[in-house]
């Protein structure tokens, strides 16, 4: 009885969760169709949660591959394509945010960062450079001390540069 | 009774963490060892009552407990043992006295380390104490697991079905060892900061306790997240295994940080130098993981990966988040500016490659932080709604490394102080050479002809044979005997091979993520049974299609043979769809089959029709060329980290206990 019942809800679980949505029918051309799968995996499903539309199992991720399908076919471009999306959508739909006012901090943030810690480390090392005596005699000493019991080599013709 | 051994267990030790910081700040200002002996007691009492309170919300869990509001929310008595244990750790309750029982354990750890001088260790035993109080006062006073429901009910509402799985049962527990074992770093960095010694022995001494937590944590983090990225692959059914979902960021932001904290604290260590930046960075990879834990639990940012979500917490936690980090980095601010001194060296040295190491390590890190937060800023700001995708860290976070990874090889052959370019250059020219033919080999053998897969495959290639060529250098191969280069071999501290073991694994990584990236071929049909399906070189053919009962679900079970489209062994593959009726649920069951080094990825879709009418199913299927490295490179890395945690010379510091 218990089996039987389980069966029926599975039944209606993996068949009817959702109305399934419209099989993928592949564009005949090979050359647009490769040019639409590209497209899907950069566009965002958009009542999913961070997947495009190529992965998600979602009705309107079908309905809107059928879209990106329908307007290739039609002989527009990757960015019509892209372009209608965003009229529709919003810039939400796009995992490639387009690059103006309120986004260049995005786009060239990475690089400012690598600038900025650059120049920080730099000038750390510089003022080190600048400002910091030379190790007294008894200081050197003691440093080569600590190395020394720190480094603990077992090969005893090592170069300094070992390690 | 025991539910409620554990409920008081949780209380008492945040009673024992509030002491610990207390008798560890007296007992540090007061110079008195009586005390601070004290507040190392009270550390590790409370590692144990943690233990304990987590050992009794597993056993509410194994017994299926339903009285506790936590077990009835999570759990299910169809549930096989393994995921009523995981589960403990699935909920936001249970996975936050998970972090508070690693945050202990690391304590106690810290507590009996050794040869940590009085001062450094009881401030440092006050800082993990302070951690303690307000991650354990959050878990009683907001998130307590063990609340009773009246009446009870009979039966659960399980754990999501798509948790329900060996690798996810045990990612949880593997990441929190990584995102928490930061926080002693996190701890010896404020405590250095407090003791603020400018003197040359202080720093090389501080470099070398601190640099087996940061490794230990390093590697743990790195094991959690590949089995996360490994569940995602075959649990999600998708074929991808890294999506740049925020959930994913907010776990690989720590683990950038770390590693740049494990290179910049071997320079400390060897040289003294960068102290600040060594503090620095061990002060910000946990304040990334406590980022990481507010991200995912708050539900700011929305991810295929997000589970137990509470917005109300996750206030909470960025309170505690904002307090712990900004007092910590007030305190560097104050405190940095003294912290001069340490060898010198020229730009062209192992320092020197080591800075290099830490600017790209931390702007690609900033990179990822950037690409995670900005929708969320933008929002805020103007209202306006982006999307960051893989496309942007495509264009951003890859050049960073690729850069990075071209200069990484060059990095452990320069000599300390004052490196020889010319020599290195002369010692890394085979293996350069060899890299090209790498990549020219790449470009002949894979279809599409693509060149940047082609660099790519080129750069795993080099990141691998530089590797090798560090160790040929070491062991002086080929200029000396054989006997004696493996007398060299073995004379090798355990660290050195760690060092070129995990450069190994990361070239092994890149190679399988360019190829799989650059040449996987995807294929999708509707097909009644006898059908099949063709990607690439493979044919999938559908046998039959059974329903199957498991213990808490019902599937489709699809059996399908793969085979070689010209000939070769077949091999069958099991695809399930997975209905679990407690929750209402539908998961998939990828049938992968092993080729070499690729993988056949199969996924059973829904039951649709034939144009005739007759019953199909739509199979997707995937070829994913070299996709075994992808997973393989990573376990190599953290396997390369705990061979580095053995070294004796790391063992020296600190105490017996976390060398295991």
């Amino acid at each position: 009885m218990k089996r039987a019942l389980l069966i029926a809800l599975a039944a209606v679980g993996l068949m009817a969760a959702e109305p399934p949505p419209a099989p993928d029918r592949p564009l005949p051309d090979a050359a647009q169709e490769a040019r639409a799968r590209a497209l899907f995996t950069d566009i965002r499903c958009v009542v999913c949660q961070h997947e495009a539309i190529s992965d998600s199992p979602a009705g309107i991720a079908a309905d809107m591959r059928q879209l990106v399908r329908d307007e290739i076919a039609a002989g527009r471009t990757d960015a019509q394509v892209r372009e209608d999306l965003v009229r529709r959508y919003g810039d939400f739909v796009l995992f490639k945010p387009p690059v103006r006012g309120g986004t260049w901090l995005l786009w060239f943030g990475p690089l400012a960062a690598l600038l900025a810690v650059g120049i920080g480390l730099v000038a750390l090392s510089r003022r080190r450079r600048d400002e910091t005596p030379a190790l007294s005699a008894e200081e050197e000493a003691r440093l080569a001390d600590i190395l020394a019991s720190g480094a603990d080599r077992r090969d005893p013709d090592a170069k300094p540069s070992d390690d | 009774m025991i539910v409620e051994t554990g409920a008081f267990a949780l209380v008492l030790a945040l009673v024992l963490s509030v002491l610990q910081t207390v008798m560890a700040a007296a007992g540090r200002m007061r110079r008195s060892p009586v005390l601070a002996g004290a507040a190392q007691g009270a550390a590790i009492a409370a590692a144990g009552a943690v233990a304990v309170a987590f050992g009794a919300l597993i056993f509410a869990f194994a017994v299926s407990d339903f009285s506790v509001a936590n077990v009835a929310a999570n759990s299910h008595t169809d549930k096989p043992m393994l995921y009523k244990v995981a589960a403990a750790w699935g909920s936001h309750e249970g996975s936050l006295v998970l972090w508070c029982l690693v945050l202990t354990v690391f304590g106690a750890a810290l507590a009996r380390a050794r040869n940590l001088p009085f001062g450094l260790r009881a401030s440092a035993m006050a800082t993990q104490g302070l951690l303690g109080v307000l991650f354990l006062a959050f878990a009683v006073f907001t998130s307590n697991p063990f609340e009773r429901l009246n009446p009870a009910p009979f039966q659960g509402a399980s754990l999501n079905p798509l948790l329900q799985d060996p690798a996810l049962a045990f990612h949880p527990p593997l990441l929190y060892c990584g995102y928490v074992g930061f926080s002693v770093c996190f701890s010896l960095a404020v405590a250095a900061l407090i003791e603020g010694r400018a003197n040359a022995s202080f720093w090389p001494a501080w470099g070398r306790w601190v640099r087996p937590w940061a490794l230990a944590s390093w590697a743990f983090l790195t094991a959690g997240i590949t089995l996360g990225a490994f569940w995602a692959y075959y649990e999600l059914g998708w074929g991808g295994w890294w999506f740049w979902d925020p959930v994913e960021n907010a776990s690989f932001m720590p683990w950038l940080a770390g590693a740049a904290l494990l290179h910049s604290a071997v320079v400390t260590e060897r040289r003294g130098a960068l102290a600040g930046w060594t503090t620095f960075l061990a002060l910000l990879a946990f304040t990334f993981s406590m980022l990481g834990a507010f991200l995912v639990r708050s539900g700011v940012l929305t991810s295929v990966h997000a589970f137990a979500v509470d917005p109300e917490r996750g206030l909470m936690l960025l309170a505690i988040l904002g307090v712990t980090a900004g007092a910590a980095f007030a305190l560097f601010a104050w405190r940095a500016p003294r912290l001069t001194g340490g060898g010198q060296f020229a730009p062209v040295s192992r320092e020197g490659a080591l800075v290099l190491n830490n600017l790209f390590l931390t702007a690609a890190c900033a990179t990822v932080l950037l690409g995670t937060l900005y929708p969320l800023i933008l929002e805020a700001a103007n209202g306006a709604t982006i999307s960051v995708g893989p496309p942007y860290f495509a264009l951003t976070f890859v050049p960073l490394m690729a850069v990075a990874f071209l200069i990484l090889p060059a990095g452990p052959l320069l000599a300390w102080k004052r490196g020889d370019l010319k020599g290195v250059g002369q010692r890394l020219a085979v293996a350069a050479g060899l890299a090209l033919l790498v990549a020219l080999a790449g470009w002949m053998a894979f279809e599409p002809r693509k060149a940047l897969s082609a660099a790519g495959i080129g750069l795993g290639g080099w990141l691998v044979l530089g590797a090798l060529a560090e160790i040929a250098e070491r062991i002086r191969l080929f200029r000396v005997g054989p006997a004696e280069s493996l007398r060299r071999a073995r004379g090798l501290p355990l660290g050195a091979w760690g060092t070129v073991l995990a450069h190994a694994g990361l070239g092994v990584f890149v190679l399988g993520a360019v190829v799989e990236t650059g040449y996987r071929v995807e294929a999708a049909r509707t097909v009644a049974v006898g059908e099949t399906v063709t990607a690439g070189r493979y044919s999938v053919r559908l046998d039959d299609v059974r329903v199957v009962e498991g213990p808490n679900y019902l599937a489709e079970s699809g059996r399908l043979t793969v085979s070689l489209r010209d000939g070769g062994a077949a091999r069958v593959v099991t695809a399930e769809r997975r209905f679990f009726p407690a929750g209402g649920q539908t998961t998939t069951e990828v049938g992968l089959d092993f080729r070499g080094l690729d993988d056949v990825y199969v996924v059973l879709g829904e039951r649709g029709q034939t144009a005739a009418g007759a019953p199909a199913w739509s199979v997707r299927v995937w070829w994913n060329p070299w996709a075994r490295l992808i997973f393989l490179g990573p376990a190599i890395m953290a396997l390369a980290g705990g061979l580095s945690l053995l070294d004796r010379r790391l063992r020296l510091g600190v105490g017996k206990r976390k060398a295991a």
